[in-house]
Order: C-alpha cells, then structure tokens, then sequence
C-alpha cells in the first residue's frame, strides 16, 4: 500500500497538498492528546503488513473509522476537522508477539443518539478489510454515560424480572427443546410441558426454529401457551417459554410478537442475526408491552473466536445491553462451546454490573460507567448439567440463567425427571452455599447428598459424572492470571 | 416428610406449591432455617416474614408478620417470631425473605417457604376457549374458593 511517504523531490509533502499524506501526519494519531469524559475510547488489537510502521497502520484505523478516506480532500478544510477525526493516543505492543494494541478515541459528535447500528458502521464498518493490516480486532469500548443515556437499555432487567416471575436467591433455569428441528407444535408442547413441570422456570426456542413447514409458529405459539398454563397451575410458579420472534422482515417479528402478548406469554426471543436494528425495535416493543426479551446471539462465533481479528464478545455484551435485552447467552466457562474462564466471568460483570473497572485479565480494557442502565441476565447454555452445578454457581453466579438441554431431556427416567434433577441439584448448592460451606470443593458430596432423597438427581450424577469439555480456548487475555480449577 | 419428589410420571403426583428458593429440597428443618437466616444477616439484609392462604403465584402482597426487622442482628429473633408468627396461622404458608436496600437492587435477594399446610391441594386450570383455537387460561387455587379464614 503506498501510504506515501515523500513527494518525488525527497521533500516532505504538505498536509494539504493532493496525493497521499500518512494517516498519522493528519491528525489521526496524536500521542499527547487526552481522552474526554465525554469521548467513545475503543481498544484494537492490530497487526500490520510486514514494513508497515504499527502507528500509522494504528492511525489508519482512527481515519477509516472516523473522517479519512485514503487520500488527501480538500473538503477536509470546510470542516472543523480536528474536532471530527478519530484520534489515536497510544499504541502498545503485546509482549512477544508481532500484535499491537491501538488505543483510539473518537468525539461523542460522531455518534448518533440512541444507536447501535450507528455506532457500530461507524467503529467496525469499515477497518476490518484494510489491505495495510493483516489483521484487527475490536476488544473493547469505553461508553461513556453521555451516551448510554441516550439508549433505551433492558427492557426490565434482572431485578424487576425477578420480582415479575417471583423467583429470588438462586440462577433460573431452563432448556432449549431438542430437537432443534423438525418436532410437530403438539410434540414439541410436550417438551415444554414436561420440562417446566419438573422444576424448570423456562424452556427456549432454539435460534433456528422460526416457521418451518414442520411446524408453523403460529401453532408452536398455541401448544406452547398450553404447556406453560398447565405447569404454572401443577406447581403454582410462574413459568415462561421463549418464544422466537424471529422472522424475515419487521412486520412479520411484529405480528409474532402481538401474538404472544395475547396468550400471555411472559417472555418473547430473537436472534442475533435479526439485526442490531431489529433488536432494538424488538427491545422497545418489550418495554412497551411487558414481555421480557431473550437474545440468542447465534452467529457471533463468525467474528468473535478468533484472537486476532474480529470483534470481541464483550464489545457485543456491550451494544446489547444499551440495545436493551433482559437475557444473552454469555459462556458457560465448563460446557462445550468457546470460552475461557476469565473472559467469560469479565462478560458477565460487563452485563450486570453498573460499574466495572479495568481489568486486564479477564480482558476489559476499560473502566465502565452504566449510569444505572439496568442489567442483563447471562445465560450459559451449552453441554452443562447438574453434576457441575458447585462450578458454575462459582464461576457464573447468582444472576444467571443455567440452560441445560440436553442435560434435561436426555435424563433416562423422562424430560420432567431431568428439570428435577437439576433444580435439586441447584438448591442444594445454593443451600450450602448461603450455610457458609466451601461448595466449591465439596460440590460433589453435596449433589450426592441431595441425591439421596432425590432420584431423579441419583440417575443424572450417574449418568454424567463423567462428562467434560476440556480443550485450549482460542482466545484468552494476554494477562495471564492465577490458575483456577475447572 | 412427606412429600417425595416426582422421578418419573409413576410416581405418585402430589401437589406442592414450588414457590421459593427451596422447594424441591425436603422442608428445612429449624437448623436450616436459621442457616439462612443467618446469611441474610451477614448481607446486612432485613429479614421478613409474611404469610398467606392464598397461593397464587401472582399473589404479591401476602400478609406481613410485622415490618422488616431492620435493625435485628441476631437470628434468634427471627426463629422467635417465625415461631410466633406459626402459632397464629398454623395452616397457612409463611415465607422468610432477605431485602437488600443497597442502589442496583432494592429488592428482595432471598424468599424461601418456613412452613406450609398440611394439605396442598393445589390449582385448578380454568380454560376458555376463544376464537382461533385461542384458549384464555387462568389458574386459581382451590383453597381460595372459600373465604379468608377457612382455606386451610
């Protein structure tokens, strides 16, 4: 890439001149500049083409994601464009290793209000494919209060769903429905039913159920309803099923939505893949209407997995919670999908805490104000049941929702029979644990303990004990920090 | 005890009111009771007792046995009052929960059942059918088709 250096006389161009001037000499890295309070602060992981110098190739980042195009214009100068540019400020190297981390602030002015799909054309649209890099990733971004508080935010967040479904001092659980696909809405009822009777407070949609010649989602909607009316009256709890709003235009997600509404459902789902836009029409509906909303974030791991280019899942965690939902899967840290210990927890307190300082290993760059924005419920779904509930309490804690699908309609003695398993298997836990108990490492003897009085539980410990998912994540903070037991 | 967990539709179904953090656990015994009522206290959470004959899971507001004990730091007044608060309403459910005042909650942070009738028996699942194969559902506890007083 000529990022041109000199004009043909060896003589330094002037920053006006037409022809190419570096990023950097325009005013797209400037290593004294001072981030405001008021200013968007991201943290990019980049690696530039062999010769490329990383503070212009940092710079580079700055322009293409703010005022720059790839040459001078001299349209620049009708604007106050000092104001306008994205600045980088400082440009660390990770320790042995060819990747730097560019730190780039950019004014509040280039931001609409109140959206994700501004912010994210404006800080992602346009770097990533950058022949000068190799590669880049958005780790994280300082949002500061200014702009949070001009986004909606959950719709109800964790407390005022607690006191909606009455259910206090412990995760909630659920499952998704398995099969994902091809189930009958009579069979596919039969799930929920069975699932939320047993013990379980919701059970899921999965991300690729929608309206399938199968099954219809109008009638998925009817038999669903029935299962969840049933179980609320055999066990007098509240009970939910997520049902997936997701759907090939806004109209339609509308129409699905209403409907639920008028069966009573507690809680309506869509999926990532709707659209930034989308779930922030979706999340406006639910505060309008009452309906808690679930986010299946299906389609992240395209972008997030990699270390070296992409975007982070906390910058994700992030623009959902001022997006506004009330639920996320956010790693489970034990079960079959991605996900290392120390990110996965710095996910967690991204999404429910209201301040969050920087912490380094477990991988947020930044301090976070959230200005009393309410929180987000984690959810960890993926390859997890009841005999690694002492890990998960300790990794994920209380403010949770533990999914367990198969680890509930795989149990041998029926779907009910598994959601029991599970739910003794939590209480027990929680039970230690507020008795002061080092439940952590005496996990296992509690279950079994639980177990004596609860079959159900016996036969889930047998048939699971066994079952981990052990493997080098791809991404872990370059801090290292102590090693835990998992 | 005499309600056993259901591990498979052969089981015998027994109705049992699941509201609360412990219900599918045996019902704790008065140790266990001030286990937690201690980790409430050491939140620095008010404890309070309520109770009610009306189980509906949407019945918010049951019956306060006093107000939250606030400024209490031990739990034997807690275990007193439970006691206290049985005595008077030896058939209705009492629940003991833990209030968190603190910015960011200000709500309840722990609620589990202390007592409950000796005889459960449960909702009835009203159904109305609408236009559309809609159905209108609504649950409402036997017990409270009588009056106050005389539901357990």
């Amino acid at each position: 890439m000529a990022m041109g250096k000199q004009d043909g006389q060896g003589q330094k161009k002037s920053r006006w001149s037409a022809g190419v001037t570096p990023y950097a000499e325009m005013g797209y890295y400037n290593a004294d500049y001072k981030p405001k309070d008021t200013d968007i602060i991201a943290a990019f992981r980049l690696v530039a083409q062999p010769g490329m110098d990383p503070v212009e190739a940092a710079a580079a980042v700055a322009g293409e994601s703010s005022t720059a195009t790839w040459t001078v214009v001299w349209t620049d100068r009708l604007t106050a464009y000092e104001h306008y540019q994205g600045k980088c400020y400082r440009v660390d190297q990770v320790p042995g290793s060819d990747q730097y981390i560019a730190y780039i602030a950019y004014d509040l002015d280039l931001f609409e209000e109140g959206s994700i799909a501004n912010m994210s054309s404006s800080i992602i649209g346009n770097v990533f494919g950058f022949k000068a890099l190799k590669s880049v990733r958005l780790e994280d971004l300082r949002i500061p209060p200014h702009y949070t508080k001009t986004f909606q935010g959950p719709p109800h967040g964790i407390m005022m769903e607690r006191e909606y479904l009455n259910k206090y001092g412990r995760p909630l659980l659920g499952a998704t429905v398995k099969p994902k696909l091809g189930l009958s809405a009579r069979n596919y009822g039969r799930v929920v039913y069975e699932a939320l009777r047993g013990g379980l407070d919701f059970t899921k949609d999965d991300e690729n159920i929608n309206s399938q010649p199968f099954m219809r989602w109008r009638d998925r909607w009817l038999f669903a309803m029935e299962a969840v009316n049933r179980a609320q009256g055999d066990t007098g709890e509240v009970k939910g099923h997520y049902l997936n709003v997701t759907a090939a235009t806004m109209e339609e997600m509308y129409e699905r939505a209403d409907f639920a509404k008028e069966l009573g459902s507690v809680v309506v789902m869509v999926d990532l893949t709707a659209g930034f836009t989308a779930i922030q029409s979706m999340a406006k509906w639910c505060r309008r209407n009452g309906l808690l909303l679930h986010l299946h974030r299906a389609g992240h791991s395209t972008y997030t997995r990699q270390k070296s280019h992409g975007v982070n899942f906390r910058v994700i965690a992030k623009w959902m919670r001022l997006a506004g939902v009330d639920h996320i899967h956010a790693g489970t840290v034990v079960g079959k999908l991605e996900g290392d210990v120390h990110s996965v927890q710095g996910y967690y307190k991204t999404l429910r805490c209201n301040r969050t300082e920087a912490d380094p290993s477990q991988g947020l760059y930044f301090e976070q104000d959230w200005a009393s924005m309410a929180a987000v419920m984690p959810v960890a779904s993926g390859g997890i049941h009841a005999g690694q509930m002492h890990l998960l309490l300790h990794y994920l804690g209380e403010d949770c929702i533990l999914q367990f699908g198969g680890g509930t309609i795989g149990h041998p003695d029926g779907i009910s029979a598994g959601a029991t398993a599970n739910r003794v298997a939590l209480e027990a836990m929680i039970q230690a644990r507020n008795e002061g108990r080092d439940y952590l490492h005496e996990g296992p003897e509690i279950l079994e303990k639980a177990a004596r009085h609860s079959p159900s539980l016996k036969k889930a410990l047998e048939i699971w004990k066994d079952v981990s998912f052990e493997f080098e994540s791809t991404d872990v903070p370059d801090a290292v920090a102590t090693p835990e037991l998992v | 005890m005499q309600w056993r967990l259901r591990s498979s539709c052969k089981e015998k179904k027994k109705m049992r009111l699941t509201q609360g953090t412990f219900s599918y656990l045996p019902d704790l015994t008065e140790a266990e009771i001030r286990g937690q009522v201690e980790y409430c206290l050491r939140n620095g959470w008010a404890v309070s007792i309520e109770f009610t004959d009306d189980p509906h899971p949407r019945n918010v507001y049951w019956e306060m046995w006093g107000l939250p004990m606030f400024d209490l730091k031990d739990a034997a007044g807690v275990m007193h009052e439970l006691a206290e608060c049985r005595k008077a309403r030896p058939n209705d459910y009492i629940r003991i929960s833990g209030y968190n005042r603190e910015q960011g909650y200000q709500s309840t942070m722990l609620s589990f059942l202390a007592q409950r009738p000796p005889e459960e028996p449960g909702f009835f699942l009203d159904r109305m059918e609408a236009a559309d194969r809609q159905i209108r559902y609504t649950i409402r506890p036997y017990a409270a088709q009588k009056p106050p007083g005389r539901r357990y």
